[in-house]
């Protein structure tokens, strides 16, 4: 087994607005040879291939494949390369992007993609009756408040100034706003194929990418077929890729282990692990990696006993976070702050809360609660959070905390989450792993103020608005010559936040992805930070 | 007809006819053994309930196998087994017998009143038994979870609400059939009250198929609540039933069979044992048996 | 027959739109918001608030309900909230694996089932009766997701006779079948041999016997019909039944059926798609209760209609 970890990708991507004027630095694999087919598997059906719609882990890549944005990623890392966009050039107040598109892509249905196309896919992702869960990410758009209000029929800010060229004016400088050009909702599709297939346009999509949808068979599997008139050379390597769905992960191991799947899409189910891992043949074949993932437990904070922040530190004090681990057959390492260790930003040698049920209990006492008390800790009910919830709720109970468990549907907790009613909150299942490898991603929603209200995904109901006031102050340092100081008020943001102990966190969550013996690339394309499972574009077969 | 013995006298044959049958002895004795050990279980358990033991893990988190320290095993959070299927014993006894009890008492009512008296009443009994019955099972029980905080008895509620419907349709079919036979139009027709029929005539030919429902009844109620937990809605963790011991481990069917094996057993032999003692008692209360020799 | 038939179709009509107002209400007033579900995590207020309005999600119970029903008359079930697809055809695509299924599944049952059953019943009290009988025990007991699993594992790993999962060939439908159908095949074998031995007691039998009869035209041509009876009531219930396990066998043997479908909906709180499935299955019930009826007097004449 390898281990890889994207490290190299932080400072790319701080660097990432000086790629304006330089090509792709991606080196394609010398080895890889086209042709060929690949089968993998699943266990939920895939809901829709509309960019401006999917956002579930598994549609998320198979997305990637099919459309193409302005802006990409450069294939197993989080550093940004040029997509659709050849190259750009940013104003010197930060506030207008100039794309320059590359000459000659065509979609699956054979038209040329130009200015018009970009225009028309963010004046859609933007619009309400689009019903899009991305339209927030594109809020630093000048003209997007009066779009989300239904006020305006186009974003304003954003002009095609020839057929080659896309200006984006945007109402403040915000240093996320490439990364944010890099997501599925961003994809660049074509009006006339939304037009002919209405709502359905995500069962019939037509992009710019990789593949195209060769055959869907509701319920049963998808076949991607390759693009042959891709703009990049020679990609992508395999003719065609088969998803299954509806497979039990359990069932989707056995069949790799009998020579039908390549790839298990759900990856390694915990009753399986310790086997192949056990074995020397097929652990060989499992590839690891870091992601962009953090648990932790919210405690409301709007709430005795959990709005007294001694209370909250014991939480995080009583936490054996090393045993939790254990129980998940170690596939993730212990957190101690609210950033995964890959994500910029990332305060190196931060100790956090040591495990120390002793200083626990001093500190209840100190809170007033010195006998501890009664609380409920909500989970989603698939394994294994019920399982990590029975650990915490043994830690807990070993400093006098009683929380009693509420394991419940996924649409439950979050509902319980967002209307304020659920004291703790174990967030495995549901949040959160980066959209885009960015610290503001793990903020805003999650942390701030905007996510502390009815319905929002900030659980903790923590709303600290000097933080909220600094969060801005770095998001406006657009200018790549300030990145470092940027990063450094985010890492600042995040300490603050530990010292109030919104949450407890508790591990991020490594990836374990198995392959058959004939798949071939890079092991970074097989734990890609933005394409889960793989990075369908550039893995191959070697038979 | 000959059933004018008086129940009296029945009851005492029907216990000697009972203790005559080793079966049966074996089968009571599993149930008098499972409700002793499910009351005794804070006392013998060798370990406490939702004890998650150091000892009880590997290095890498799997589960021990029987022996030694734990003589089941341990489960995937390293508690021991053997504790939590003596603890997990109450609650699924409760759920068995509560539940299964309620289902069998409103499936009879309903099912013996439609099936005899048929005419409005019959229709209207039916049509609700067919529109519960056409209700998917596994949404209502997810709606009633969700608005009441799940917990042992709203569960045995929810598997009673949804069982009740098969025992009253059957019994329906059956009922219908029996008020259709010669010999109660003959009590009709001697001025024999309803009463006197449904209760000396109609119901004790129903014993039988309440007594296989009813036994039956208790492994697939067991197995209910097991599915309920899995959904969310059954007993809440870290509370253990033999059903959602199987449920939590079932992928492991390989890795850890014991953590299946075990606990699928308890509910076999209970299931088993009910089963063994409900065949007794139908051959025993039987009144066509009885009375025709 | 025919004014039967009309009263009895006339009350299905009732019993679907029962059961759909209950569906309907239920999902209204669970504490799970669809639209936080389709306007996912990073969504404003706003949004989250502007896709409400466009699905009528902000309006009173009745009148949601009630343009439900509106264009459940047109035969129009809407779209699915997540999927954006009709939930017609999303049903429609899912529908005929799950009726093979099921087909399979009674089949199964019932050859098993009734076989053993009967054989019990005629050797009662005999090793061969309390095998057959702790048999259907285990049926009945094993959680059918281990059950799948070991078949799967056995059968299709280990033996290499059927394909690991999947759907398309006879070879398919094997192992899903049995494994749903052993559950059934407990239950029927059990009820099989009580109803039996009940059978066997009655007078018509033994005057069968005494009139000389043999042994085997007095099973097959008195006992067997009126110990089928109860048996038959149940096939129609076992629609009802099956659709808990329809999820759970669908899921382990990879079937594109209708449970893996309604599943997830569950979960995501897809009210257009719980709906649909609510009230295909409904449907597949009450025609199944009907379908009881109508047989039970072709077998028992002492039953009427009414």
């Amino acid at each position: 087994m390898k281990r890889l970890l994207a490290s190299s990708a932080l400072l790319a991507a701080l660097a990432a607005p000086a790629l304006a004027q330089a090509t792709d630095p991606y080196q394609p694999d010398p080895a890889a040879t086209p042709g060929g087919t690949i089968t993998v598997t699943y266990k939920d059906d895939v809901a829709t291939l509309d960019p401006a719609i999917g956002y579930d882990w598994q549609n998320w890549s198979m997305i990637k494949s099919l459309f193409d944005g302005l802006m990409d990623y450069v294939p197993g890392t989080t550093d940004l390369r040029p997509g659709l966009a050849e190259r750009y050039e940013i104003s010197e107040d930060g506030l207008t992007y100039t794309f320059h598109l590359r000459p000659g892509v065509t979609f699956h249905n054979g038209r040329e993609m130009t200015a018009e196309d970009v225009a028309y896919s963010l004046n859609r992702v933007t619009d309400p009756a689009t019903q899009s869960p991305g339209a927030g990410f594109f809020g630093m758009i000048e003209g997007f408040d009066a779009r989300m209000a239904g006020e305006a029929e186009t974003l304003s800010g954003v002009t095609a100034v020839d057929p080659l060229t896309v200006q984006v004016r945007l109402s403040r400088p915000d240093a996320t706003f490439l990364h944010v050009m890099a997501l599925n909702f961003a994809s660049v599709v074509p009006q006339e194929a939304v037009a002919a297939a209405g709502e359905d346009f995500g069962r019939q999509p037509v992009g710019t990418g990789a593949y195209r949808l060769a055959e869907w068979t509701l319920g049963q599997r998808l076949v991607f077929e390759k693009n042959p008139d891709y703009w990049r050379e020679g990609i992508p390597y395999l003719d065609a890729i088969t998803f299954e769905v509806g497979q039990e992960p359990v069932v989707a191991l056995l069949r790799l282990q009998n020579g039908e799947v390549d790839v298990p899409g759900d990856g390694i189910p915990p009753a399986k692990f310790q086997e192949v891992m056990a074995d020397p043949e097929q652990a060989a074949r499992v590839v690891q990696g870091g992601q962009l993932h953090t648990g932790y437990i919210t405690m409301n904070v709007t709430q005795p006993p959990f709005d007294n922040v001694d209370v909250r530190r014991a939480v995080n004090m009583a936490i054996n976070k090393d045993r939790i681990t254990q129980i998940i057959n170690g596939r993730a390492v212990p957190a101690n702050q609210p950033l995964p260790p890959t994500m910029p930003g990332y305060t190196e040698g931060h100790e956090g809360y040591a495990f120390d049920p002793e200083g626990a209990k001093a500190l209840l006492a100190q809170a007033g609660v010195p006998d501890g008390f009664e609380t409920e800790l909500y989970v989603m009910n698939t394994d294994p959070n019920p399982r990590i919830a029975q650990a915490i709720q043994q830690d807990l109970a070993a400093v006098g905390i009683d929380a009693s468990i509420q394991s419940l549907a996924q649409a439950n907790v979050i509902e319980a989450g967002g209307a304020g009613t659920a004291p703790m909150i174990w967030s495995g299942g549901m949040a959160w792993i980066a959209d885009f490898p960015d610290p503001a991603n793990f903020y805003y929603p999650i942390l701030g103020c905007a996510g502390a209200v009815e319905g929002g995904w900030n659980w903790s109901k923590y709303c600290n608005e000097e933080l909220d006031a600094m969060a801005t102050q770095a998001d406006s340092l657009s200018d790549p010559a300030m990145a470092g100081d940027r990063l450094q008020m985010w890492s600042d943001i995040y300490m603050k936040v530990m010292e109030d102990a919104a949450w407890a966190p508790v591990f991020n969550e490594e990836r374990y992805t198995m392959k058959s013996p004939r798949m071939g690339g890079a092991d970074a394309l097989y734990v890609d930070p933005v394409s889960i499972p793989v990075n369908y574009d550039y893995v191959y077969v070697t038979e | 007809m000959s059933d004018a013995v008086l129940p009296e006298p029945r009851r005492r044959t029907a216990l000697g006819r009972l203790a005559r049958r080793p079966l049966a002895l074996l089968g009571l004795l599993v149930i008098v053994v499972t409700v002793a050990a499910a009351v005794a279980a804070p006392w013998i358990a060798p370990f406490g309930r939702d004890e998650q033991l150091f000892e009880g893990l590997t290095l890498e988190g799997a589960p021990m196998p029987p022996g030694g320290m734990f003589p089941l095993g341990t489960d995937l959070l390293g508690r021991d087994l053997l504790t939590r299927i003596l603890w997990g014993a109450r609650t699924s006894l409760v759920i068995g017998v509560a539940a299964n009890g309620m289902a069998l008492l409103i499936g009879t009512l309903v099912g013996v009143t439609a099936g005899y008296f048929r005419g409005w009443i019959g229709s209207l009994l039916m049509r609700f038994t067919d529109l519960m019955m056409a209700f998917p099972a596994l949404l209502l029980a997810i709606c009633l979870a969700a608005i009441f905080t799940p917990s042992l008895w709203i569960v045995a509620l929810v598997i009673a609400l949804v069982n009740w419907v098969q025992v009253a349709r059957v019994l329906y079919t059956e009922t219908t059939s029996l008020a259709e036979r010669d010999f109660i139009a003959a009590e009709r027709a001697i001025g024999a009250g309803h009463g006197r029929i449904l209760f000396r005539h109609v119901l004790p030919h129903l014993v039988p198929t309440i007594i296989v429902w009813g036994t039956l009844g208790i492994s697939t109620t067991v197995l209910l609540e097991a599915t309920l937990s899995f959904l969310g809605i059954g007993v809440q963790p870290p509370e253990p039933s033999w059903g959602n011991i199987i449920f939590e481990n079932q992928t492991y069917f390989q890795a850890a069979p014991w953590l299946v094996a075990f606990p699928g057993a308890a509910i076999l032999l209970l299931a088993l044992a009910f089963n063994l003692v409900g065949d007794a008692l139908r051959d025993v209360l039987d009144p066509t048996q009885k009375g025709r020799g | 027959m025919a004014a039967y038939l009309i009263r009895r179709l006339g009350g299905a009509a009732l019993i679907l739109l029962g059961v759909s107002l209950v569906t309907f209400f239920l999902l209204y007033v669970l504490p799970a918001d669809p639209v936080r579900q389709i306007a996912g995590r990073s969504a404003t207020p706003e949004t989250v608030e502007s896709i409400r309005r466009q699905l009528g999600l902000d309006q009173p119970f009745w009148v949601q309900y009630g343009r439900y029903l509106w264009n459940l008359l047109h035969l129009d079930l809407g779209r699915s909230y997540l999927q954006r697809s009709e939930v017609s055809e999303l049903i429609w695509a899912r529908l005929p694996p799950t009726l093979l299924l099921m087909a399979g599944a009674i089949a199964c049952e019932l050859a098993l089932g009734l076989t053993m059953g009967v054989v019990a019943a005629l050797r009662r009290g005999t090793a061969a009766d309390n095998g057959l009988m702790i048999a259907s025990f285990v049926g009945v007991s094993a959680p059918q997701f281990v059950v799948g699993l070991l078949m799967l594992y056995v059968f299709a790993v280990r033996l290499g006779w059927f394909p690991i999962g999947g759907y398309g060939t006879f070879a398919h439908l094997v192992l899903p079948s049995l494994t749903l159908g052993i559950l059934g095949a407990g239950w029927y074998s059990r009820m099989m041999r009580s109803s039996m031995v009940e059978v066997l007691r009655q007078d018509f039998v033994r005057t069968a016997r005494a009139k000389g009869l043999t042994r085997r035209r007095v099973i097959l041509r008195h006992a067997l019909p009126n110990a089928v009876l109860p048996v038959i009531a149940m096939i129609g219930i076992d629609i009802g039944i099956f659709m808990g396990g329809i999820v759970v066998v669908e899921s382990v043997f990879g079937w594109p059926g209708i449970g893996q479908l309604a599943w997830q909906a569950i979960q995501r709180v897809d009210i257009p798609i719980i709906m649909g499935v609510t009230l295909v299955s409904a449907v597949a019930i009450v025609l199944g209760n009907l379908l009881a009826d109508l047989v039970a007097p072709l077998i028992d004449p002492r039953i009427r209609l009414r």
